[in-house]
């Protein structure tokens, strides 16, 4: 489904990603790790167009991305859900409004809206928030929330970007377990994390970056390689 | 779209009021100098629909004579009208003239008036031409003309046009650029919120057409504000200038003309907000697109 074929990106003279290749089948829950600066923002922004690859091919569903004119990327996102490790949420504007948003920018019709953001946000157990104001908010409904926007309109792949990253371990928990509960409805889930915990008890396959290159992909994949190796601090 | 766009302005209202009040500054001069130059406009056609040149006749001057006058004048093809008034419709034109006014009108008979040709020549530059031809008639016993007020209104409405016309210019392009500032910084302010949009899958226009709305609303507002302001200054100043141009059709100022003028200023109004904003987004267009 997702395709990177010897994908390099360079800023200037520092390169980002060098000849990154994988592929991620239709329904897989996969975790993309390593250090900060390994690359990992570097594969969800090129998925997402934001940028464009030096050289090398990306491809979803055969499609090829970094082809895709400016004028058309908003319809190429329309097709992915994103998290974001600051959650992006309106703070002018309602759980139920930040939700809605997609669905308005897709012109869906205002009677499936409706339905639609009652049973999404009955599925990240935000139903009696949802006409709070994000600032009324904790950090784990904060996620919640920015997960019921990325998944309302039903996207073929979620890309989830440091999810946890500002959330407690219990609550880091909850969060993959509902992303769990995603996946297992057919969504592609890549989830950029460094999070050791979540991404041991997943058991999920893991594609490992460092220094832009994949040094590892293992199909039921732990975060180390090594027992042995330093356990990674929390960010 | 609509909701955005209140949205964006009862975030930053004074900045919105700011752009308003500039372009409804701007408008107002801009319909002060065009009511100026309409009103100027009707003055010169009541003076130009009057015969600008009278050349009054000898006594004994025959009508046959004056035909030969008439159709000379006639051949230089620079009159639009020539006109004979006899001894007695000189004499009506004098009861009229001074109808309230009967010691006047006692001692006057036909007798003592003379008739004249009353000539309007298509353009005021002819007026001297044509006078010099008259005066070498020898029936032509005098000539009144009233070349220098009407040339001299004329060169005012003309330079009137053209000074407005640079003025309106000048605060046309203050107008735009303010609607540009203004716009300019309100999508800095939103630049994290657009790119969110972006990343939402909004399109170009999606995140554009609030600005647009936004800018155009400006302008409308503008031209109704400049409009009221200006219709107000006519009507608390129209009992004065009636009598200044009396017998001129000037005043009172008819209300389908400020209907008119009205249209015209939502026009210019709509124009204006549109380029600001259309300039602003063009601006930021990384962000915007």
């Amino acid at each position: 489904m997702i395709v990177f074929e010897k994908v390099t990106k360079k800023f200037g003279q520092i390169t980002a990603l060098e000849d990154v290749s994988f592929e991620i089948d239709k329904g897989e829950f996969v975790f993309l790790t390593g250090p900060s600066g390994a690359g990992k923002t570097t594969v969800v922004k090129l998925l997402l167009g934001e940028y464009l690859p030096s050289s090398g091919e990306i491809k979803v569903n055969e499609k090829e991305i970094h082809k895709v004119p400016p004028r058309k990327l908003h319809l190429w996102r329309r097709k992915l859900g994103v998290v974001f490790q600051d959650y992006k949420l309106f703070s002018d504007r309602t759980v139920e409004e930040n939700v809605t948003l997609p669905l308005q920018i897709q012109k869906v019709p205002a009677k499936e809206i409706s339905s639609r953001v009652g049973k999404t946000l009955a599925l990240v157990g935000l139903s009696e928030r949802a006409r709070l104001f994000p600032a009324q908010l904790a950090g784990g409904e904060l996620q919640r929330a920015s997960l019921a926007r990325a998944i309302i309109t039903a996207p073929e792949v979620l890309l989830a970007d440091e999810p946890t990253g500002n959330l407690d371990p219990r609550t880091s928990l909850e969060m993959v377990n509902l992303l769990k509960e995603i996946n297992d409805k057919g969504t592609t889930i890549l989830m950029a994390t460094h999070n050791q915990e979540i991404v041991d008890s997943c058991k999920n396959r893991v594609i490992e970056l460092e220094k832009g290159k994949i040094v590892r992909d293992e199909k039921e994949g732990k975060y180390c390689k090594c027992k042995d190796k330093e356990k990674p601090k929390e960010e | 779209m609509f909701k955005t766009f209140r949205q964006h302005i009862s975030r930053s209202p004074y900045q919105s009021i700011a752009a308003v009040l500039v372009v409804s500054l701007s408008l107002f001069l801009i319909c002060v100098f065009f009511l100026l130059g309409a009103g100027s406009k009707v003055v010169l056609q009541y003076f130009e629909s009057r015969p600008q040149l009278i050349a009054y006749l000898k006594d004994e001057a025959k009508p046959q004579e004056v035909e030969l006058i008439r159709a000379r004048i006639e051949a230089t093809g620079k009159t639009k009208s020539v006109t004979y008034v006899s001894k007695e419709e000189a004499l009506e034109l004098y009861k009229q003239l001074f109808k309230d006014k009967p010691l006047l009108l006692e001692m006057v008979t036909a007798k003592v008036l003379p008739a004249s040709l009353e000539i309007s020549p298509y353009n005021l530059s002819s007026v001297q031409e044509l006078a010099t031809m008259l005066k070498e008639e020898p029936l032509v016993e005098d000539l009144d003309f009233e070349e220098d007020v009407v040339l001299s209104l004329s060169k005012f409405v003309s330079s009137l046009r053209t000074i407005g016309l640079v003025i309106a210019v000048f605060l046309l392009f203050i107008a735009i650029l303010t609607v540009l500032v203004v716009l300019g910084m309100k999508i800095s302010q939103r630049k994290e919120e657009i790119e969110i949009l972006k990343l939402l899958g909004a399109s170009p226009w999606y995140i554009r057409s609030p600005l647009y709305l936004e800018g155009i609303f400006y302008g409308l507002v503008a031209a109704i504000v400049s409009w009221g302001l200006s219709y107000l200054a006519i009507l608390y100043s129209t009992p004065y200038l009636v009598d200044f141009f009396s017998g001129i059709p000037l005043f009172p100022i008819q209300v389908v003309f400020m209907l008119e003028v009205l249209a015209g200023l939502l026009g210019l109004g709509a124009v204006i907000g549109f380029l600001g904003s259309f300039l602003a987004v063009q601006r930021s267009a990384r962000t915007v697109r």
